[in-house]
């Protein structure tokens, strides 16, 4: 067990110190920027799998929250004339934003539950959208600008690619706490059986929502960062229908409800994704792409990626520990039947 | 004899069904009660009335002395009756020592200012739930996911957890049905052994032997309404009994 958690520890401080490097291993901006959104998913896809994850609940409107945190800065900005580096300091709001809307909007949605709560969140995710399309001070079509940051190229990317990664760890890290804990084990509780329980004393609906709220705060905040980085947000970028998507399948494909299984996904997908966009040059193509992938994941990797390696490697762990057992607790009658049966399983395994 | 859950007049309808009609149950404290009754008379669903998942159409629930009619099933739990269903309801995708520590929220007063990130289930929760899971013999299995138990052993495990809060009574919806005859032994002695230690039982039961073995009083349902209650012995031979189960010429009339 301890060599596990050794292991374990041992993987995580790796990757930690390979993320740090990173930005100055690689100065080439292209490779910062898929650095940066690599990042980016990263938070977005823990922090909504630390709600629809854990509770079982599917939203499709997460992109309310990354939208709106990107827009409210935005036009924060606009309005007090904030000029560079200055934009920073609303990030705090981006973030009371992503959970301030999270209130009324779970208070609605989480009262139904499985496929009607999923056609609710995209409701909703709409009403946002047409919002930033005809509300005046959205900009609407022609949408906004976020400050002018006069940093150099390498700069820019390495400094949005460090605020971004201090987001991701600290998002990981959250997700982490929540699991292992009280709440997180009420959650998954709720995903089971809401209703027992319920009634075993788990006081569902502040539950839910405490989850809601904090996964849709830390989207708001991946938002702003996202705006201030690509400077510019429209409608359809702010509230893009295939952000929940593609946030949806990194969990799923990493493995819904684990702590890894998101970070893993995005790890794996958004390099992917990015690559596909830049090699092919057609940004339709690449939505085929990750919608063929759903499919591939819903067909054989319905749990995931990390449960079904997992699940693998402890079956595996486990046969060999049966194994082991059998070979130390020989008795006659067990010789015998040995020497009947032709070579015991040790035998064959080591002759494959 | 004190009473500890008592069903005054129970009517309960589905639409033009009448699954409940003026059902009266008395549970003596530290009795194992038994309530029995032909399928569709109405057992499982009195026992969502006392439960609160179903609200009584009339008639009251009283649980000492206090009416409990109408308490959500969280109040109901909270009061001190635990309830296992008769297609168990075990959180599968979590651990079985995990369904345990969900089970024990209720138990310390102040659960709702702990703080909330603290680690699942203090050492004091953790132990009782052992206990538990080695009282009713699946201990062996705290770390696997509940979901991969057998049928038998989902029973154990429901009644282990309904077990963690120290109920006053327990209400078990056929703790024998779809179960082997050695775990049926296995429920059996537990419900023996804790019943001695003062646990109350009301149990819903179609295996006749199981009921009869175990009850000190049965109460008959037949048509939402009781027919017949006692100790099993003179339950046996009631004539009404008889009529419920295998139906009379008079009840046949009255049907058509």
């Amino acid at each position: 067990m301890n060599r596990v958690v050794i292991l374990r520890a041992c993987l995580v401080g790796a990757a930690l110190a390979a993320a740090a490097i990173f930005p100055i291993a690689f100065t080439n901006q292209l490779v910062l920027t898929m650095g940066f959104f690599t990042l980016l998913y990263i938070v977005a896809a823990v922090a909504w799998n630390l709600f629809s994850g854990y509770t079982g609940y599917i939203s499709l409107g997460h992109a309310v929250f990354f939208g709106s945190g990107a827009y409210v800065t935005g036009i924060v900005a606009r309005d007090l004339h904030l000029g560079g580096a200055a934009e920073f300091a609303l990030l705090p709001l981006a973030l009371a934003v992503g959970a301030l809307i999270a209130v009324p909007f779970g208070l609605i949605a989480l009262r139904v539950r499985r496929h009607t709560f999923v056609v609710i969140t995209i409701a909703i995710f709409f009403i946002f959208q047409l919002m930033a399309f005809d509300l005046k001070t959205t900009g609407g079509t022609a949408g906004l600008y976020s400050p002018f940051l006069p940093w150099g190229p390498v700069v820019f990317g390495q400094r949005f690619y460090y605020i971004v990664l201090a987001l991701a760890v600290g998002t990981v890290a959250i997700s982490w706490l929540i699991r292992g804990s009280r709440f997180g084990l009420q959650l998954r509780a709720i995903r089971d059986d809401e209703d027992r329980a319920a009634s075993l004393g788990v006081r569902a609906m502040p539950v839910k929502l405490t989850a809601f709220v904090i996964s849709g705060a830390i989207t708001g905040l991946a938002g702003a960062i996202w705006f201030f980085y690509i400077s510019q947000i429209l409608p359809g970028s702010g509230f893009d229908p295939i952000f929940d998507l593609t946030v949806a399948l990194m969990a799923f494909f990493g493995g819904l409800g684990t702590v890894s299984g998101p970070l893993l996904g995005a790890l794996i997908i958004e390099p992917v994704q990015y690559y596909l966009n830049f090699q092919i040059n057609n940004g339709y193509l690449s939505q085929i792409v990750l919608g063929a992938l759903f499919l591939l994941v819903i067909l054989f990797l319905p749990r995931g990626l990390v449960p079904t390696v997992g699940e693998k490697a402890s079956s595996w762990r486990a046969r060999r520990e049966s194994r082991a057992l059998d070979a130390g607790a020989i008795s006659a009658g067990q010789v015998v039947r040995e020497q009947a049966s032709g070579p015991g399983p040790i035998a064959k395994g080591t002759a494959r | 004899m004190t009473v500890l859950l008592r069903t005054e007049g129970v009517s309960k309808a589905f639409g033009g069904v009448q699954a409940l009609d003026g059902a009266t149950i008395e549970v003596a404290q530290g009795s194992i009660t038994g309530l029995i009754g032909p399928n569709g008379s109405g057992k499982t669903t009195l026992f969502n009335v006392i439960t609160g998942y179903e609200r009584p159409d009339s008639g009251a629930v009283y649980f000492g002395d206090r009416a409990i009619t109408g308490y959500s099933p969280q109040r109901v739990f909270a009061a001190g009756i635990g309830r296992t269903f008769q297609l168990t309801r075990i959180f599968g995708r979590l651990t079985v020592l995990e369904n345990m520590l969900i089970a024990a929220q209720h138990k310390s007063p102040g659960h709702q200012v702990r703080n909330p990130l603290a680690r699942a289930g203090g050492a004091a929760d953790r132990r009782r739930a052992m206990e538990l899971l080695e009282f009713t013999g699946i201990a062996g299995h705290a770390s696997a996911l509940a979901g991969t138990l057998s049928y038998g052993q989902r029973k154990l495990l429901e009644l282990a957890y309904v077990l963690v809060t120290d109920p006053a009574i327990v209400l078990l919806d056929e703790p024998a049905g779809g179960v082997n005859p050695t775990l049926i032994n296995l429920i059996g002695d537990r419900i023996t052994d804790l019943n001695a230690n003062g646990t109350t039982f009301l149990i819903v039961e179609h295996n006749m032997e199981f009921v009869m073995g175990l009850c000190q009083h049965i109460a008959v349902l037949d048509y939402g309404t009781v027919v017949a209650a006692g100790p099993p012995d003179i339950v046996r031979n009631d004539p009404r009994v008889l009529d419920a189960y295998l139906g009379s010429a008079t009840d046949d009339e009255q049907d058509e």
